[in-house]
């Protein structure tokens, strides 16, 4: 299905009566988010596809917009650019040094470069380069890492990103991206062609829930809560970033039945990172759990947990891959050995909890 | 400005002489520093500046300009020492060389020195940006009038990333983009072709698909000819192979590979200074 028509037919569930209203009004109301998210039948697509349409919006608006690929154009939704304007697209071939390297020079003369690849690649193989060429010179130059995390699945290891965001967050000048949900990934695409910054964009392969709608607010720096107590304060609160924060609003929803009251929050932005929000949630949970999709080490919850230790110290139970290499199998299969499924989250919650001062 | 005429060669040589002289003194000063690769790179650096480069030192961002990328970054002592002498900024500047809060950063850094086309430092990655440049430039039709220059080693051709930047280039037959390789033969360790071996080095570039010219690193009017042969070429990037003694200028320092990553010490320096004050004792020296 195309992007448009998902679109079209998620415009037109959120006009028809929601099928479980009480949870859904746990749905912060203000965010207009997809109604039909906890339904069976929600609407999955891949991230990485809201990047290829975001990219063609963004080269729509700004002619200086280019696109430059590592041989992997369809898979990282890239085509679309590439189809559209072939001119500005440039295919480097298997040469992720020289992919951000040229982008840098790109920038140089004023263009606004997107180079894509797989995250394992780049910025897994380039980092220096992306370090010198692009952040040190302040070039605003987007890198693009599709395929990211362990939801890569049967690839195996050697394929899925799991430290990309630590690489990335270190590096001064640079932003980092990463989207919960296919619209999401789009929004972000559209605003990093407009943020005068270099940045990281990171993006999975696997179809996710659709989270968010086209009304869904959306801005670099800032995070919100997604789902919350129909009433009173929340005793936990979890922030996920990537397509792991559907596992985590389900979760949440469990938890709520078991009459353990939480709040989700999306932190897409993990730099800069909306330390206001997360020192709101610190302080009115008093434990936090963070989700992601990455080596707990350095990564977003590493971030988080910077934010706190400086400002407001409540416990904190990560989710993420515990200091491991992946392997081949579904991306559930994955999810749920490395412990980062529903059932991890529920249990991480709950341990935040008897760890509460 | 193709033609070179006698007047100007012996005002290049003059220029020339002088940057070194400042690069030995900025070195000095600084106590650290490549000392081989800025003398063997003068000339080039000199005939760029003072006769072919479209630039405007009172206007350094200047849309129209020619760029220059320095892809080898540890040898921007000759790149600020020439870049003082056309007048981006004060030649006493230049003893502020890798001190604390000088914008002459021990290699390069744009975020200091806004002009520069681009940080450098850790090698191989200076081509690739040019051939950005020249890209940008095809994409908004300006590859006609406007050159993209890099400079670059023999040694960081032992890098990926520098044959990978060939290869791109070679492939869109980038017309307005100039490599110049500073053919000197050393690298940190010892002799390019006892490290890793380049040759057969023109061949290599050409199976690549660029034009080659080999041209003595030292010869104003050979490097000159060269860059207009490069500009006259329409259906392919060139690469200038500009053979160069390393230490070019001080009889002590040349081809000595132990000069590559070391600065000169109080005695050296006068010495290297008296040698170049007399131009290699043709000329009785000011200070004796």
């Amino acid at each position: 299905m195309s992007c448009e028509l998902w679109v079209e037919k998620l415009k037109a569930s959120t006009n028809s009566r929601a099928s479980s209203p009480s949870i859904n009004l746990m749905l912060n109301p203000n965010l207009k988010l997809n109604p039909k998210i906890f339904n069976s039948d929600v609407e999955q697509v891949p991230i990485r596809k809201g990047f290829g349409q975001g990219l063609v919006a963004a080269g729509e608006a700004d002619q200086n917009v280019v696109a430059l690929c590592a041989d992997l154009t369809e898979s990282t939704q890239m085509i679309f650019f590439k189809e559209k304007f072939s001119d500005r697209f440039i295919e480097i071939g298997v040469a992720e040094q020289n992919l951000v390297t040229v982008a840098s020079g790109m920038a140089a003369m004023g263009k606004v470069p997107f180079c894509s690849s797989y995250a394992m690649f780049s910025p897994g193989r380039n980092w220096e380069q992306i370090r010198t060429t692009i952040a040190y010179n302040d070039r605003k130059v987007v890198i693009v890492g599709s395929h990211a995390g362990i939801s890569v699945g049967a690839d195996g290891g050697t394929h899925q990103a799991l430290e990309d965001i630590a690489l990335m967050r270190v590096m001064p000048n640079m932003e980092v991206i990463s989207p919960c949900d296919v619209i999401e990934a789009k929004r972000a695409t559209i605003a990093l062609a407009k943020s005068g910054k270099p940045a990281y964009l990171r993006l999975a392969r696997e179809k996710t829930p659709i989270i968010t709608t086209e009304e869904t607010p959306f801005s670099i720096g800032k995070s919100e809560i997604y789902f919350m107590p129909d009433m009173g304060l929340a005793q936990v609160g979890i922030i996920a970033t990537g397509g792991l924060l559907y596992r985590a609003i389900m979760a949440a929803k469990e938890l709520e039945a078991e009459g353990i009251k939480t709040k989700v929050m999306n932190l897409a932005s993990i730099k800069p990172i909306d330390t206001e929000a997360i020192l709101n949630l610190a302080k009115e949970t008093k434990a936090l759990v963070t989700v992601e999709e990455h080596q707990v080490s350095g990564g977003m919850g590493s971030a988080v947990a910077e934010v706190l230790a400086k400002n407001f110290p409540v416990p904190v139970e990560f989710i993420g891959v515990q200091d491991k290499f992946g392997q081949s199998g579904t991306p559930d299969e994955l999810i749920e050995h490395y412990g980062m499924g529903k059932k991890s989250i529920v249990e991480a919650v709950k341990k935040v909890l008897k760890r509460k001062i | 400005m193709a033609f070179l005429s006698d007047t100007k060669i012996k005002e290049l040589e003059i220029k020339a002489n002088d940057i070194r002289k400042s690069i030995i003194e900025m070195l000095l000063s600084a106590g650290s520093g490549h000392t081989a690769g800025p003398l063997g790179m003068t000339d080039v650096f000199t005939l760029l500046y003072f006769h072919i480069l479209k630039h405007d030192p009172k206007n350094p961002s200047w849309e129209e300009r020619d760029r220059l990328v320095l892809s080898n970054g540890h040898i921007c002592p000759v790149y600020y020492a020439t870049m003082a002498y056309a007048g981006y900024f004060p030649v006493e500047e230049l003893k502020t060389l890798r001190k604390f809060g000088t914008r002459l950063q021990g290699h390069p850094h744009r975020e200091y020195m806004p002009w520069l086309e681009t940080s450098s430092g850790p090698l191989g990655a200076g081509l690739s940006q040019a051939v950005g440049m020249a890209l940008a430039d095809r994409i908004d039709k300006k590859d006609n009038g406007r050159f993209i220059y890099c400079i670059m080693s023999d040694g960081e051709l032992d890098e990926g990333n520098s044959w990978e930047a060939i290869m791109l280039a070679g492939k869109n037959k980038l017309r307005n983009l100039v490599a110049i390789v500073d053919r000197n033969n050393i690298q940190i360790d010892g002799f390019t072709e006892n490290i890793m071996p380049l040759e057969p080095l023109t061949d290599k570039w050409r199976a690549f698909g660029w034009h080659v010219i080999e041209v003595g690193g030292h010869d104003f009017r050979a490097l000159n000819e060269a860059v207009v042969e490069a500009q006259a070429i329409y259906e392919k990037p060139t690469v200038i192979i500009a053979h160069t003694i390393p230490g070019r200028g001080v009889h002590e320092f040349e081809r000595d590979y132990k000069w590559h990553g070391k600065s000169p010490n109080k005695e050296e320096a006068k010495l290297a200074l008296d040698e170049l004050r007399t131009l290699g004792g043709k000329i009785k020296s000011e200070h004796q």
